[in-house]
């Protein structure tokens, strides 16, 4: 049946030809734009390894309506929002600090760090006035520093530059430099104004070039413990990074730093120190294990904790990596402790999840991971894209060679790195590594979403509203992701949404409790009597009838 | 401790703002533009203004917020938006078919000095402004003023590219309701329909940004005010204007351009707010004041009576934007409470300070003001001597929880609560809300610490 439908290359979507529904969504387009929204909506086709090609990490079209936000956001509230011990100084106009406060959910603990630090729940600002626009807002950028210091002693602070810096010139590395050799303490600055790049993505790469600039390998003291790496691109939203900080500890894995989910800057300068990058969020933090690797020589590998599953899967990963028949009994032993209480909490909801249908709109990863967990739920994922993703996530690692570096990205910087005479240190040898290899064990690979997904689903890379609300017409799914944005759009028209940006304030979701309370929460949504109430009783049944019902 | 950074040793700041008590024009504009009916806001910046707009009205509202942006990138920043905002305006028409766009503008397309009208002339002389459509613009710094400004400056906006007088005076009254809710301008509305009165408002976010539930979603909901009651608010026989920071420039622009006269009243927020608002409705028109509202004002009284004594005396702690805190300090203070802490992060000028500090001259002790400040300032003067109650945004619960002082959510943004876009704080039945909201954080509190003698069942 399948191999039928290849030949024809005609794929069915929820009985529907999605080649149609793309033509729909392309006709209320200007020819212009049409053209180039055609590149981005595809029409997934999987033969062997190749997927075809989606074009993304390029320019929004303006006037559209969007999910995407700019560098800042990606620099400021992305990558370093979730650590708490550095005060990090929003330079601009008051409006980018205030949004970016506290509005993205990333849980952390303090008590864990002997200081306590915790800035997070601050927001700090140079609100920018119109003096500065007109002379230049160096002068009270370094006092804002300073006040920053004496008001709050942090060990760290950053400076993260808006729109308005890049245009009037303001220099804040220099201003950085200066400030930290005052005051003795680490302070750098991000270039990361909203304009630079197409997306969020660009702030997370400039974010990656100067952590490692800055505070990766700041601190070479070896810490105790077995197996140690660091999580990457995980942030914990909801408390997912606990989950999987819990689940290392069972195992007896030692995390030395998370970039940056409930992450301190200590544990960032010492992040070298350990064996193994994991990567989850591909999207956002890729450069850092690049970089670590080529520096440091701790190879990374791409992980996945969202689903009971991937989780299994990604435990095996690190035991295979260690090759340590101890630690390989211990990841076994913890997976048959908790999978079998997932699967039962699955079990009970299979009967009401499956056969549903869902999509999927959301960041640089999530739109890939979530597909897991529905997936273990019997779900079918009809559409899926990314806000900011590039062809790699979409289309597999092995594409980037020949992705074409256009004007937006070229003005990101790329960091040359070599390996450092010092620490660089290989953790495998050749062999080693070959061997892991034929073993199955992927280093620095990442396969991205569309080879996993089905042919004749729907890829759309930057969905519009109106791609959204074709698609929603369309196929009525029973559930769509997105984020804030997208939410109350899509609940009007009766469809629940689940964010997957803020999880809804739920949470976490992540390794083998999160998928239990994932379970949950998605049998709540796809099934609840709230959609039925949208019609009155008068409405459903307009006719008078002039009896009372009891005649 | 949710904030334990914070403590009551002050040091002078100059440069830093530490949580601020304001937030960007655009999103003001933005909201004003909202109240436009089958209008649609478009920021022309880059695309990350837009989207913490956006993000930061749906998360207040818990409604869709409908917005575009002219998504500049580096090129742009360096040569000028005019070409992404002749883009966007052609393909939000062909998409989207708006009746009207009203733009904004963000620090970047200021700071590069982009001309909007003469853009628009463009796009118009192209041929992208389909007839009978519209586009009007604002322009909206984030580097002067405030959220209330941005706001302000549509609504202004709306005067400058539609108000027109056709020579004769209508019997319509028009009314400015100030950056106030959903809920609030529909309880204005409301109270004048109450007193016969024809009105036209603007802008009138009801039935935009409180929408109900009906299965399909609508780019354009059924509220906000036409533009063609817009070009007859110059043929009106005056405006009454609420809140001065929020809404004088437009009604001054209105008097200006069609010899409108006008009033500038308060927020009609509490007792005597509403009763200015009433009273100046009927000078205007030269109505008398129905039963009803009477009654509803006898109400008010009635439970501000029957529970003085948990008002008196109780220091308050403000945050807020400038017209609703000096609505709500008037109101506080007539009901015998002290408000102690007052700070507003817009910079709302000496002479509204003074206008404070007068309607606080007779709250007992030192009255602590700062215009503009910050929430970290606030909440050091609370570390230095506390409160018994705080009245602001969703960002003020950190403070209560942490300082443990019985809460009033109450401002932009309330991000946690739902219940401001539907219930109205203006007029008296709003001042009754607020009375009930302010009664139940004291008394729960009371109930909180009672001890097992002497809990109370009447109260
Ligand atoms: S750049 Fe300006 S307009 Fe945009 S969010 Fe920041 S303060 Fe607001
Ligand atoms: S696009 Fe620029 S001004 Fe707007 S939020 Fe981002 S950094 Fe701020």
């Amino acid at each position: 049946m399948a191999n039928a439908a290849l030949k024809e290359e005609i794929f069915e979507l929820d009985g529907m030809d999605p080649e149609k529904v793309k033509e729909e969504m392309l006709s209320a387009y200007p020819t212009k734009v049409a053209r180039k929204r055609a590149k981005q909506i595809i029409v997934n086709k999987v033969e062997g390894e190749d997927v075809p090609i989606i074009q993304s990490n390029v320019r929004t079209v303006p006037g559209l309506i969007g999910q995407r936000g700019c560098c800042y956001a990606g620099c400021k509230g992305v990558v370093l929002g979730p650590t708490r011990d550095i005060v990090n100084i929003t330079h601009g106009p008051i409006g980018c600090g205030f949004y970016s406060w506290l509005t993205r959910r990333n849980q952390t603990d303090a008590t864990t760090t002997p200081d306590g630090h915790n800035f997070m729940t601050y927001c700090f600002s140079t609100d920018m006035q119109d003096e500065q626009i007109i002379f230049g807002g160096e002068k009270k950028l370094k006092q804002a520093i300073q006040e920053a210091y004496d008001n709050f002693h942090p060990k760290a602070i950053a400076v993260f530059a808006t729109c308005p810096v890049g245009l009037i010139g303001d220099d804040v590395h220099s201003v950085c430099k200066e400030m930290k050799e005052k005051l003795g303490i680490n302070i750098f600055g991000f270039s990361c104004e909203g304009y630079k790049g197409v997306s969020q993505s660009a702030g997370h790469h400039i974010a990656n070039n100067q952590i490692f600039k800055h505070v990766i390998g700041n601190d070479d003291t070896v810490k105790d413990g077995d197996y140690k790496l660091n999580l990457l691109g995980e942030y914990n939203i909801g408390g997912d990074a606990f989950e999987i900080e819990r689940i290392f500890k069972k195992c007896g894995i030692t995390q030395v730093a998370s970039f940056s989910g409930n992450s301190t800057i200590d544990a960032f300068a010492n992040a070298h120190t350990a064996d193994l990058n994991l990567i989850m969020c591909h999207r956002s933090i890729n450069y850092v294990a690049e970089m670590m690797e080529k520096k440091y020589g701790l190879p990374w590998i791409k992980v996945n904790f969202i689903g009971a599953e991937a989780t299994a899967k990604s435990l095996r990963k690190i035991a295979a990596y260690f090759d340590d028949p101890k630690l390989t009994e211990k990841v076994e032993a913890v997976i048959a402790e908790e999978l079998p209480e997932v699967k039962k909490a699955c079990a009970e909801v299979l009967p009401r999840t499956k056969g549903k249908r869902a999509m999927l709109f959301v960041g640089g990863s999530r739109a890939h991971h979530y597909q897991e967990l529905f997936n273990e739920l019997g779900m079918e994922t009809l559409s899926a894209g990314y806000e900011f993703g590039h062809r790699d996530d979409y289309e597999g690692r092995k594409v980037l060679p020949g992705i074409k570096v256009d004007a937006d990205s070229r003005n990101i910087e790329e960091l040359k790195v070599e390996a450092d005479p010092e620490k660089f240190k290989p953790r495998k040898s050749p062999e080693e590594l070959e061997k892991l290899r034929s073993c199955g064990l992927e280093f620095a690979g990442y396969e991205g979403m569309m080879p996993e997904m089905k042919n004749g689903s729907l890829v759309i890379d930057d969905i519009s509203q109106h791609e959204t609300d074709t698609i929603v017409e369309a196929f009525k799914p029973d559930l769509f992701c997105a984020g804030i944005k997208e939410k109350y759009s899509i609940q009007k028209h009766g469809i629940p949404l689940k964010q997957l940006h803020s999880y809804d304030y739920g949470g976490p979701y992540a390794g083998f409790k999160g998928a239990v309370n994932f379970y949950k929460e998605i049998d709540r949504m796809v099934n609840s009597k709230i959609w039925g109430y949208l019609k009155a009783p008068w409405q459903t049944n307009p006719e008078l009838a002039a009896t009372y019902a009891w005649d | 401790m949710l904030l334990k950074h914070t403590t009551s040793e002050i040091k002078e700041r100059s440069a830093l703002t530490v949580n601020p008590a304001k937030t960007c024009q655009p999103i003001g504009a933005m909201y004003a533009s909202l109240g436009i009916h089958g209008c649609l806001p478009h920021s022309h910046g880059s695309q990350g203004c837009y989207a913490y707009h956006r993000s930061a009205l749906t998360r207040h509202y818990k409604e869709p917020v409908m917005a575009a942006t002219s998504a500049f990138t580096e090129g742009a920043s360096v040569f000028g938006g005019q070409a992404n905002l002749l883009q966007a305006i052609d393909n939000m028409f062909t998409v989207y078919n708006p009746d009207i766009i009203a733009v904004h503008t963000t620090c970047l397309s200021e700071t590069i000095g982009d001309d909007i009208p003469q853009i628009v002339k463009k796009a118009e002389a192209d041929g992208k402004i389909p007839e009978g459509k519209y586009v009007i613009h604002a322009n909206t710094p984030s580097y002067v003023g405030s959220h209330v400004t941005g706001f302000s400056n549509m609504c202004k906006s709306m005067v400058d590219y539609f108000s027109e007088s056709n020579g004769h005076k209508s019997k319509t009254i028009n009314l400015i309701p100030g950056y106030v809710e959903p809920s609030d301008m529909e309880e204005i509305r409301r109270i004048a329909s109450e007193m016969k009165l024809k009105t036209i408002m603007f802008p009138d976010t009801s039935g935009v940004l409180n929408g109900p539930m009906t299965g399909r979603f609508k780019m354009y909901p059924d509220g906000g005010v036409t533009i063609d009651q817009l070009k007859q608010t110059g043929s009106g026989m005056g405006t009454v204007a609420m809140g001065r920071l929020a809404s004088m420039a437009a009604a001054r622009a209105l008097d200006n351009k069609c010899k409108v006269p006008c009033e500038i009243i308060d927020l009609p927020i509490g007792l005597h707010g509403t009763d200015a608002f009433i009273d100046t409705l009927r000078h205007i028109a030269g109505v008398n004041v129905p039963d009803s509202l009477t009654f509803e004002r006898g109400q008010m009284v009635d439970i501000i009576s029957d529970m003085h004594q948990y008002f008196y005396g109780k220091r308050v702690g403000l945050v807020g934007d400038p017209d609703q805190l000096l609505a709500l300090t008037k109101f506080l203070v007539s009901l015998d409470m002290h408000p102690v802490y007052i700070v507003t992060g817009t910079p709302a000028g000496k002479k509204y300070e003074k206008a404070l500090r007068e309607v606080v001259k007779d709250v007992p002790g030192e009255v602590k003001i700062s215009v503009p400040g910050d929430m970290y300032l606030f909440h050091q003067w609370i570390k230095q001597e506390p409160v018994d109650l705080l009245i602001g945004n969703s960002y003020v619960k950190y403070i209560a929880k942490d300082d443990d002082i019985p809460y009033v959510r109450y401002g932009f943004p309330i991000l946690d609560r739902v219940g401001h876009s539907y219930f109205p704080t203006v007029g008296y039945k709003g001042g009754m809300r607020l009375l009930e909201k302010i009664l139940d954080a004291l008394l729960d509190r009371q109930d909180r610490d009672a001890t097992d003698i002497n809990m109370e069942l009447v109260m």
